[in-house]
């Protein structure tokens, strides 16, 4: 627990520096603000349409290969730790275990998932 | 209230209150933010029971990856961004409604019927979790552990196939 | 947890932010000389003797510019995007040994916040909230731009997470720990991990550049195609959380790399005298951000594809490869196969 609770105190006090900056900054700095400066910056011109454009699916398809092998790479961390104490048969059950999620990425290569277009 | 108790109790508020700000917003991103906000708040919650393994590792994958992969789904679809004119609700609320309270009772009813075992000393606190979890793969767990990669396969392989059908 | 324990982490805690603070004002000196060295110009030389008050200087300007905010914008995201940036990025630095136990006052006080037993992990963790700085900051500006630049982003840190994860997983395996202390303890007598795990280090080495959005990955803020990205729409102190952001990550990183690879502050007599181990740290942590530096000046930016190529068809199969490799060669190790090691 106590070093949670460290990191706990550290994230309290840590918070506290951008934020004071922050109000330090308000408290000192002047404010005019008129309509041309709050408008959006497009150098010079209006935006046009909408902002929110419609984006790449591929930006879609990285993300989802990620969550898999971002969960495989957590899986793999117990494993790694406790490597030393296990010896040849975790080695075999990682192989198989990495070597099914090999052929996935390979899947996804093939299909050209991975290719940005 | 020891610090532990009003450690948990803001916890609880900032995972209940993200929850509520989640279901009432009208813009699907900032509900999505909210949603992590709950992630977060249920992070904090597995920390103070003594798993902190866990809890990282909803951070890392809850928030990390599960909720980017949230956005961008958010990002790529057109106008759901968040129109301030469209109904908040559509005509099934009040199936909904009865859904929800039925399912809320059979929690509540769950949760005063059990027998909660208290612990003498707080909450156990288990050193060198990640250790033992990479043992229990090995032996105890190996087939569950197998079988995670063989779903997490059909699952890259299935978001594929339909991500690409367009 | 008695009172002189709450007094120590308090204490350590401000100095870690203070040193942070100041590493931060100075790194930015730094880049500018070294850059304009390295481009046979001067720098900035008038403020102090050698420029060294320019980051005072700079940061009292900050202070007093007028803070806009676009009347189009998500007001409260807008503020939270850049402590979103800030936050994480000092947190990291809570797990990084920076030199063996002191004893003061009659205390024994180790030279690190957090001994966590998976700080890696924690890490990696504060890596992935560290995207978020950039997607609130190019969702709230309501600006094409910065949602470009933040949408960019977002994906290129997800890219090379993962070869940074599996990276130091090699390393994770040699040392049989999760913990950054643990990790600096293994490579005593000089058995730095830079040596056992060449491959992994340089994957580490090209994945913090990407993670912390350096040129030459730094399409994020392609300042050609994108103005300057996410933070197109930002001024004043806001502006600054997102450079203060960067910095201290780029100085976290370096914290976390040196432990991994370089024996931390791991040298000779560091461990009779604790301040050379800081000095050791100090050393190694300056040649990462001299690194850093000189990347910048040196390489080209890469194209939006080169960039998801390298990081998907590349490091992501290479650091699977040093895992399987590192796997083979810890059994031999443990079964005698090699007889020497």
């Amino acid at each position: 627990m106590k070093p949670y609770a460290v990191i706990g105190a550290f994230l309290v006090i840590g918070l506290l520096l951008p934020l004071m900056t922050v109000m330090a900054a308000t408290l000192l700095s002047p404010r005019k603000p008129n309509p041309i400066k709050q408008d959006i910056y497009e150098c010079g011109l209006k935006t046009v349409g909408e902002t929110w454009v419609q984006f790449k699916v591929q930006y879609y398809i990285y993300a989802l290969i990620f969550v898999v092998f971002d969960i495989e790479v957590v899986f793999l961390y117990p494993w790694a730790v406790a490597y030393n104490q296990l010896g040849l048969f975790a080695l075999v059950e990682m192989l198989i275990f990495a070597g099914i999620l090999l052929a996935g990425l390979l899947y996804a290569w093939r299909k050209g998932a991975l290719s940005w277009v | 209230m020891t610090a532990e108790q009003v450690v948990f109790v803001l916890a609880a508020v900032v995972t209940l209150g993200s929850a509520l700000g989640m279901v009432t917003t009208r813009s699907v991103f900032v509900g999505a933010l909210w949603m992590i906000a709950v992630f977060g708040g249920v992070a904090a919650l597995f920390i103070l029971l003594g798993a902190g393994f866990l809890g990282i590792v909803q951070i890392l994958v809850y928030i990390g990856a599960i909720a980017v992969l949230i956005l961008f789904a958010i990002m790529l679809t057109p106008r759901v961004m968040g129109d301030p004119n469209a109904p908040r609700y559509n005509r099934q609320w009040p199936l909904v409604a009865v859904m929800a309270s039925a399912l809320a009772s059979l929690l509540v009813a769950l949760v005063l019927r059990t027998d909660w075992p208290l612990a003498q000393e707080g909450a156990p606190t288990i050193t060198g979790f990640a250790v033992e979890l990479g043992k229990g793969f090995m032996t105890t767990y190996i087939l569950p552990f197998e079988v995670a990669s063989v779903l997490l396969l059909v699952a890259l392989i299935g978001a594929i196939v339909i991500a690409r059908e367009e | 947890m008695g009172t002189a324990d709450f007094v120590e982490i308090v204490v350590k805690s401000l100095v870690i932010i203070w040193a942070l603070l100041t590493g931060f004002a100075y790194m930015t000196w730094f880049e500018r000389r070294v850059i304009a060295r390295l481009q046979s110009r001067v720098g900035p030389n008038r403020v102090g003797p050698s420029g060294l008050l320019q980051p005072l200087a700079d940061g009292v300007k900050l202070m007093f510019k007028e803070d806009i905010v676009p009347a189009e914008a998500d007001r409260a995201l807008y503020l939270l995007a850049p402590l979103v940036a800030v936050v994480p990025a000092i947190m990291a630095f809570a797990i990084v040994p920076v030199g063996p136990s002191v004893t003061l006052f009659g205390r024994t006080i180790p030279l690190h916040l957090a001994d966590m037993n998976i700080a890696l992990l924690y890490f990696l963790g504060l890596g992935s909230l560290g995207v978020y700085g950039v997607v609130l900051a190019g969702w709230a500006s309501n600006n094409k731009y910065a949602l470009l630049g933040g949408l960019r982003a977002s994906a290129q840190m997800i890219s090379y997470e993962l070869a940074m994860g599996l990276a130091v997983l090699s390393v994770v395996m040699l040392a049989g720990s999760l913990s950054l202390v643990d990790i600096v303890n293994a490579q005593a007598g000089g058995r730095w991990f830079i040596l056992l795990q060449p491959v992994a280090f340089l994957i580490f080495l090209v994945t913090m550049i990407a993670e912390t959005k350096r040129a030459p990955f730094d399409l994020p803020e392609a300042e050609q195609e994108l103005v300057a990205g996410f933070h197109t729409e930002y001024s004043g102190m806001k502006f600054a959380l997102f450079f203060m952001g960067e910095y201290i990550a780029m100085i976290a990183i370096s914290g976390v790399a040196v432990s991994l690879f370089l024996g931390g502050w791991r040298g000779p007599f560091a461990e009779q005298v604790p301040i050379l181990g800081v000095l050791y740290f100090f050393v190694k942590l300056v040649a990462f951000l001299f690194f850093f530096v000189w990347l910048r000046a040196t390489l080209p930016r890469l194209r939006y594809d080169r960039l998801m190529h390298l990081g998907w068809k590349v490091l992501l199969p290479l650091s699977l490869a040093n895992v399987v490799v590192t796997a083979l060669a810890v059994v031999a190790r443990d079964t005698g196969f090699f007889g020497l090691w």
